[in-house]
């Protein structure tokens, strides 16, 4: 039976010690909670290396829709929130979960369908692109998930007079996931889709797909970032989280979101400087 | 009870699977010797020998046993996956480990296997492997010695060392109860002998007498059965 | 087939990040399977073994936790392990720990359940002889666990399985963070999230030749022991 002893043994410490590891020699460490967008864009891989390089601060990026991210910081789960919806991050404040909200970046949302454009929307202002898509009701996919995007989209419904609820059908897929699953939904079906530029530009399964509305003052994407009020949640690294925020909006910070490119493309616009200390 | 059984069942009833195997099962067995117990299958004979090992739990009735330890052999050897040597041991928890190992020893010696003790006990061939059981068996030193058809899968050869091994533990003094279909064993090993049929004990005698002079119409039938070529049922 | 070659050639000049990935994978489902042996198997074999009333349920219970969907684990894992949860001060939420407790929750029933399968069919032919030996019930599970031990090392790989392919529950409760919970099933579905299938494919492969990797590696070892003891 010695054998048995033995196996247990080596189990045992297996388990101890696979349980035991990460726990050791842990760099201080934030959770920043965030959106799909900036996660699957590239922007923290290409930025936080640069913060870690300068403060020995690892952060720790869970990506999820914005509502989401901002639920899994009123669990007190995140120390750090960047989202991008703006009525959502003030309410968010309102109920005393951060005590401030700072501009940090704006990129935009495009207008995506394919390239043969059957509802003729190319180059018209979003109100009238999106009266048109009810109109001649082609597939759209709107990602059905809380996030940034899919409050902007509704936004977008909603401001130009049209009534979701009765005009959507069997064209309008609500896919309920994240902005690269959607893409590929619209990818595979030939449909149109309201996307940050961020994910776009870095999405490579395009199929037919391509850009049909920009560039329209509506389309405008700004993320805010906050600190989790110590006060709603003891367990928030206020010291470590509130230097992440400060880097983020300061001269150093901006530069570094500015400098985030694809194919020569830059894909956030810094605008914390007005509110930079 | 008396001072010379070993055994005694009073009016013992177990249903099994609401089927009634032991039907008011009474019987005596001896201290000392071999018992025998036979009969056709379905008798009760297993069953009743689990419930003298306490095994099964009777119905009704009423068994005592006088015997510290006991020790149970079954028609195919259980034997775990490990060496022989492992197999004895496993019996043997309360004792130190060097007598353990001493009895593992003495009890692979006397049934001839002391050269396999690391082999493993299930690449044995099958009359070893019963002859392990008997070891493992022999390794308690048994007051009490039951066995269920020990020899029913062996060849001749396997079956007389197994037959002498038996032979030499009941003169060491243990009872021993053997559960045979083997008449011939029976006559060669058995200093008594129970008949059990329908769940009851038919008869109960010395094998020779039985086997001569059946009393009982079940027994006659029986031995009908089992050694066509006489003729107790057209005697009667 | 582009993408096929693409794939190769993505798969030749994997980096260390995917290396670190794998190796985190590796490492949450192989100690996650250890807990769940060491519980499962001993929970499994007594269940198999003790006759107590209520047995058949559990038994039941088992078998149908067997499929325990990942998801369910870690949504209930996640609300637990929160901060806002009972076990919330641990601040175990987005750490490899509560990956692995997550996938111990899910290899424990199925092992639990499968120790009890084979551990009841060692019980018919043994179960007898070693209650007649007088054995405690905890004693005979042991025994029976021994002589079944090549059979548990299928119950181990079928957890292990279970463990490093499902991503509902990593998920959930380690957020696919970059660098420090993201496994390789989490990362598989980001690249296809992000639209890169042919890396996507590559992690993939990768993740198919370690769940090989690991089952001829036990297989070698069954072979190695059973050669003994068959």
């Amino acid at each position: 039976m010695d054998l048995l002893r033995r196996g247990l043994l080596t189990l045992s410490l297996a388990a101890i010690l696979g349980a035991a590891s990460p726990a050791c020699a842990e760099p201080a460490s934030i959770v920043v909670a965030s959106t799909t967008s900036t996660e699957q864009s590239g922007l923290f891989k290409h930025i936080l290396p640069m913060f870690k390089d300068k403060t020995g601060i690892d952060v720790k990026v869970v990506a999820l829709g914005t509502g989401q991210a901002l639920d899994s910081a009123r669990r007190g789960d995140a120390d750090v929130v960047l989202v991008h919806d703006r009525p959502a991050e003030d309410k968010f404040v309102a109920e005393g979960f951060a005590e401030a909200r700072h501009d940090v970046m704006y990129n935009d949302f495009v207008l995506i369908g394919p390239a043969s454009d059957p509802a003729r929307i190319k180059g018209l202002g979003v109100l009238e692109a999106f009266r048109q898509l009810a109109a001649a009701k082609p597939p759209f996919v709107s990602r059905g998930d809380r996030s940034g995007t899919h409050s902007a989209e509704l936004r977008a419904w909603k401001d130009s007079g049209i009534d979701l609820a009765a005009a959507r059908g069997d064209w309008y897929r609500d896919v309920g996931q994240g902005m690269g699953p959607a893409l590929n939904t619209a990818s595979a079906l030939g449909a149109y889709i309201l996307a940050d530029r961020g994910t776009w530009l870095s999405f490579k399964n395009r199929g037919d797909l391509t850009i049909l509305v920009q560039g329209d003052p509506r389309l405008f994407n700004p993320y805010g970032v906050m600190l989790v009020n110590a006060h709603r949640h003891p367990t928030v690294k206020v010291k470590e989280g509130q230097t992440f925020v400060d880097w983020l909006i300061s001269p150093e910070g901006q530069r570094a979101i500015a400098s985030y490119k694809i194919d020569g493309e830059q894909l956030f616009f810094p605008s914390a400087a007005q509110t930079a200390k | 009870m008396s001072a010379t059984s070993a055994i005694q069942l009073d009016a013992v009833s177990l249903s099994l699977g609401g089927r009634p195997v032991l039907d008011r099962l009474s019987a005596k067995i001896a201290l000392g010797g071999i018992t025998a117990l036979v009969g056709p299958n379905g008798a009760g004979k297993s069953v009743t020998l689990r419930v003298i090992d306490g095994l099964l739990r009777p119905d009704s009735g009423t068994v005592r046993i006088a015997a510290r330890r006991r020790a149970f052999v079954f028609q195919t050897p259980a034997l775990i996956r490990a060496s022989a040597a492992a197999n004895i041991a496993l019996a043997l928890r309360s004792l130190s480990r060097r007598a353990r190992a001493a009895r593992v020893r003495d009890a692979l010696a006397r049934v001839g296997l002391q050269d396999r003790a690391e082999d493993a006990a299930t690449r044995l061939s099958g009359g070893e492997q019963q002859r392990l059981a008997l070891a493992r068996a022999w390794a308690i030193e048994p007051d009490l010695l039951l066995l269920d058809e020990p020899t029913a899968s062996l060849d001749p050869a396997a079956t007389d060392i197994v037959e002498g091994l038996v032979t030499e533990m009941a003169r060491d003094g243990a009872t021993v109860v053997l559960v045979s279909h083997n008449l011939g064993q029976v006559a060669r090993l058995a200093g008594a002998m129970i008949v059990l049929a329908g769940g009851r004990a038919v008869e109960q005698g010395a094998p020779h007498q039985i086997l001569l002079k059946p009393r009982t119409p079940e027994t006659r039938a029986y031995l009908a059965g089992e050694l066509p070529w006489t003729s107790f049922a057209a005697a009667s | 087939m582009p993408i096929l070659h693409e794939t190769l050639l993505r798969l030749w000049t994997l980096d260390r990040d995917v290396i670190a990935i794998a190796w985190l994978s590796l490492r949450v489902s192989l100690t996650a399977v250890s807990i769940g042996l060491l519980v499962g198997i001993p929970l499994g074999a007594l269940v198999a073994v003790a006759r107590f009333p209520g047995c058949g349920i559990l038994t039941g219970l088992l078998n149908a936790f067997m499929g325990l969907p990942p998801v369910i684990v870690g949504l209930v894992l996640y609300l637990v392990l929160s901060r806002s949860g009972p076990l919330g001060s641990l601040g175990l939420l987005f750490t490899p720990s509560a990956m692995i407790a997550a996938q111990a929750t899910l290899a424990t029933p199925l092992v639990a359940a499968l120790t009890r399968q084979v551990v009841a069919d060692a019980e018919i032919h043994l179960g007898e002889q070693l209650r007649s030996l007088g054995l405690s019930a905890p004693r005979r599970a042991g025994i029976l666990i021994y002589d079944v031990r090549f059979s548990l090392v299928t119950a181990a790989l079928a957890a292990f399985g279970r463990a490093i392919s499902e991503i509902g529950a990593v998920l959930v409760v380690g957020g696919n963070i970059a660098g420090h919970t993201r496994t390789m099933t989490t990362a598989i579905s980001l690249e296809t999230q992000k639209g890169d299938l042919s890396l996507a494919l590559a992690l993939g492969l990768l993740l198919m030749g370690l769940v090989v990797a690991v089952n001829a590696v036990a297989a070698l070892l069954r072979g190695y022991a059973a050669k003994a003891y068959g």
